[in-house]
């Protein structure tokens, strides 16, 4: 498996990733149909959503999250979502937002490694940053400085990182003769001590298929080389460009840029627009917008290529753009070779072509013997 | 045939009384034997596919993860003898949740290492995409061992753990109560809880809409005092440690004149005691398993690493068939890092370990004879389909039990015996479904609605 091209200008194939949440990314998206509450974030929305996602050639669904949904809409958590999918599917990536700040980094960890085991080696993580006043009140807390919230985020990613490696892959040896299940030698603690947390480790389940989930973070995160695939999000194509030469100095293996979309059907993108911002107002996120034909994005894409490993589509309406994504552009792109849709049974590693990391411990036993 | 409970009504016979059944699914321990050659992976998602899909075709209520949230320890190392290492049960019941369509999805989660929001919301959205299929089996931990795993370490008092599951139970319940229906506007989640008492501290609304069920079915297996008032004010069903009928009948005797006083009917909870079932042919064969059972659970170096436990030094170089270790034990109190040891019973090992040298002694007992003897009880249910079955309509038609957890033994077979051997006996004593009558957990247990 070869690893990833590290150089911008890497010619090669784009890593298509789809936000997947609720309705869409448009804050009126869902508000015009009458659907009942339950039916619209319910199974059966989310199961159409990421099948046709998989279908359309996807390599992962991306699904946004947070522990209160803006303007009191339904959300189900997204780990549970990534999860319910997970035996609905056989080859699209599947990565929830886990916030580092509101959670246990150790059943964060947990939770993130199970869908690794469910899935069979496709869990990726969102790398999620809620600090302001309501999400930290959720949990009993209090907002954290821009410093104590940058050293949180990397703690956080070290000490999953660190759990995800403290079973080591050939622990579990059940030998029959001795009456042992796993070599004791070969589950570590981690004792990983970080600013505000220590955890002793180590995780209660055995190494994910993957060894190590794959770590996606926006760049604004300052997560640098912790992560696997930084998310650079810019308002135009030089942008991108910049921002993705900034992450790969910062360490990130992979670079995806965020791309919103809102598409042409029967009736012109502009006019759609129109209509949605009538209810409510697509405010400017500083990512790149195209609201326009499905020939438009497949042309900012190619040339977007030039400079980054992938993409994250984030679909206006779920219902209207996804469609038009699966059924014009993304064969468009494959029609000119920017695009390989995931093989049946792979991990999302293997689709990435990320390597298997061996464990920290494995690596630390070879060097000493 | 028996004596009435004193102090408890005398039960009522009821005979068109139910069995119902759930597997508590522990995933880790020494009851689980791994040592046979068709032995499934204990973490493949295959493994628990499986057993799902087996229980449903079984009508059975529900499947149930344990939950234990750090790696069992023996003399500092992990503990290498037993099943061990498992999935998050949440995570893992949700993909459960696309690849089943009736089965109860039941997760053990405790309320010291959790915040009641996330928590809440993580099972809410269990049950809404399960379409009303949730359960939650409240547990509580409170050793600081456990804690070094968490943001806050031991920070809770062992006298208040179920204080502070009472309070993380309202909490939640008052969240899954504000998820009314979508109100005009289209903002779904508006009515704030908040607590800011010393035990819990959060401001947050529900984020889920209701499931057909309303909310999680609630679970309670605490024996205490404390968990027993807990499961009388709060839980749907019980999943007692009580499977001898004279103290199944005890306990459900004090259990409905709790529920009594919290104001609820008797029909609000289910109990459902956890229970080792071994099925054979015969009699005979059904004791030659339990036997084996026995044996296997307790294998020589397993009983070695009992005594090691209590002893709290290594005593590898004992021969397990020889007479006890003649090396005085540490005088340092039992260490929790074996599992659940509850604190009461960490302290008092001299003693014990006395009463066992006597008995040793006594009847000449080796020391995998001794563990043998002391450390695990012949499983409550041993026999026939037939016999099996009629033990268990009697104790739901006396009302001293509404069903069982059943604790398996065996992948797959001790779950077969059930659904194939078992199941047929109790639809042919009118004691069991034919078909789910209903598609939620609520509705499998014949609860009342909500």
């Amino acid at each position: 498996m070869p690893g990833p091209d590290k150089g911008a200008g890497r010619g090669g194939t784009l890593h298509l990733a789809l936000e997947a949440d609720g309705d869409g990314a448009h804050p009126a998206a869902g508000r015009i149909a009458s659907v009942p509450p339950a039916d619209a974030v319910g199974p059966q929305a989310l199961h159409r959503t990421v099948a046709a996602a998989e279908a359309g050639g996807f390599a992962l669904a991306t699904f946004a999250d947070g522990p209160l949904p803006p303007g009191g809409r339904w959300r189900p958590e997204a780990g549970v979502r990534a999860a319910y999918v997970s035996t609905l599917t056989d080859r699209i990536g599947l990565a929830p937002v886990l916030h580092a700040t509101v959670t246990e980094p150790f059943h964060l960890a947990t939770q993130l490694a199970s869908l690794d085991h469910a899935s069979r080696g496709r869990a990726a993580w969102v790398v999620g940053a809620a600090n302001d006043a309501e999400a930290q009140g959720t949990v009993g807390a209090r907002p954290l400085d821009a410093k104590a919230l940058r050293r949180e985020i990397a703690d956080v990613i070290d000490v999953a990182r660190a759990l995800w490696d403290s079973w080591e892959d050939d622990a579990v040896i059940k030998d029959v003769a001795t009456g042992r299940f796993l070599d004791w030698r070969k589950v570590h603690h981690v004792d990983f001590r970080g600013a505000r947390f220590d955890v002793k480790g180590p995780l209660i389940t055995p190494r994910p298929p993957q060894g190590q989930i794959v770590v996606l973070a926006p760049d604004h995160l300052g997560a640098g080389g912790r992560a696997d695939i930084a998310l650079v999000g810019q308002p135009d194509a030089e942008g991108v460009a910049a921002a993705a030469a900034v992450a790969r100095e910062a360490g990130a293996p992979l670079v995806f840029a965020e791309v919103e979309v809102l598409l042409d059907t029967s009736v012109p993108a502009a006019e759609r627009f129109a209509a949605l911002d009538a209810v409510a107002p697509w405010q400017e996120t500083g990512r790149l917008r195209h609201v326009g034909t499905a020939a438009g994005l497949r042309d900012l894409l190619g040339a977007l290529a030039g400079s980054v490993d992938g993409v994250r589509l984030v679909p206006a309406e779920l219902a209207v753009d996804l469609p038009v994504l699966t059924r014009q552009v993304l064969p468009a792109l494959a029609e000119a070779g920017l695009h390989v849709p995931p093989r049946p049974g792979a991990t999302l590693r293997e689709t990435l072509g990320l390597p298997r990391p061996v464990s920290r411990f494995a690596r630390a036993a070879a060097t000493t013997s | 045939m028996t004596e009435p409970v004193p102090g408890a009504a005398v039960p009522e016979y009821d005979p068109n009384a139910q069995v119902h059944l759930g597997v508590f699914f522990t995933g880790v321990g020494s009851q689980l034997i791994w040592t046979q050659p068709d032995s499934p992976s204990h973490t493949s998602v295959d493994t628990f596919l499986a057993v799902a899909r087996l229980l449903e075709r079984g009508l059975f209520d529900a499947f149930f993860l344990g939950e234990g949230l750090r790696v069992r320890e023996g003399l500092g190392r992990v503990f290498d003898l037993d099943v061990a290492g498992r999935p998050d049960a949440i995570t893992q019941l949700s993909a459960l949740a696309g690849a089943t369509s009736r089965i109860g999805l039941v997760a053990t989660q405790n309320t010291t290492y959790n915040y009641p929001a996330d928590l809440a919301r993580r099972l809410a959205s269990l049950d809404l995409l399960s379409r009303g299929r949730a359960g939650w089996n409240i547990v509580t931990t409170d050793n600081a061992w456990t804690g070094a795993n968490f943001r806050h370490g031991g920070w809770l008092e062992h006298e208040r753990r179920y204080e502070r599951a009472t309070a993380f139970v309202a909490a939640a319940k008052e969240l899954w109560s504000g998820a009314g229906s979508r109100p005009a506007g289209g903002v779904d989640c508006v009515r704030w809880v908040e607590r800011d008492t010393d035990l819990v501290r959060l401001r947050a609304t529900a984020t889920v809409p209701p499931s057909p069920q309303g909310r999680p079915v609630l679970f309670q297996a605490g024996d205490s005092d404390g968990g027993r008032e807990l499961a009388a004010a709060h839980a749907d069903v019980v999943f007692s440690a009580n499977t001898d009928y004279e103290k199944a009948r005890a306990y459900a005797a004090d259990l409905r004149s709790r529920l009594a006083r919290y104001g609820r009917p008797a029909e609000a909870v289910r109990i459902l005691p956890g229970a080792v079932v071994v099925v054979g042919e015969t009699t005979r064969e059904a004791e030659e398993k339990a036997r084996w059972l026995r044996e296997e659970q307790v294998s020589p170096p397993q009983a070695i690493a009992f005594l090691e436990h209590y002893w709290g030094r290594d005593l590898s170089d004992y021969d397990p068939d020889g007479p006890l270790p003649d090396v005085e034990p540490s005088d340092t109190e039992l260490d929790p890092s074996r599992g659940t040891i509850a604190i009461e019973n960490r302290t008092g090992k001299l003693a014990q370990i006395q009463k066992w040298r006597d008995l040793a002694a006594e009847r000449n007992l080796s020391i995998v004879e001794l563990v043998r003897a002391v450390s695990s009880r012949r499983p409550p249910f041993v026999g026939t389909a037939g016999q099996i079955a009629d033990e268990w309509t009697h104790y739901v038609r006396t009302r001293a039990a509404d069903g069982f957890n059943i604790v398996p033994h065996l992948l797959p077979s001790s779950l077969t015996d059930i659904v194939d051997k078992v199941v047929p006996e109790l639809q042919e004593r009118g004691a069991y479904r034919t078909a789910y009558e209903g598609t939620t957990l609520r509705e499998h247990l014949a609860l009342p609605p909500l």
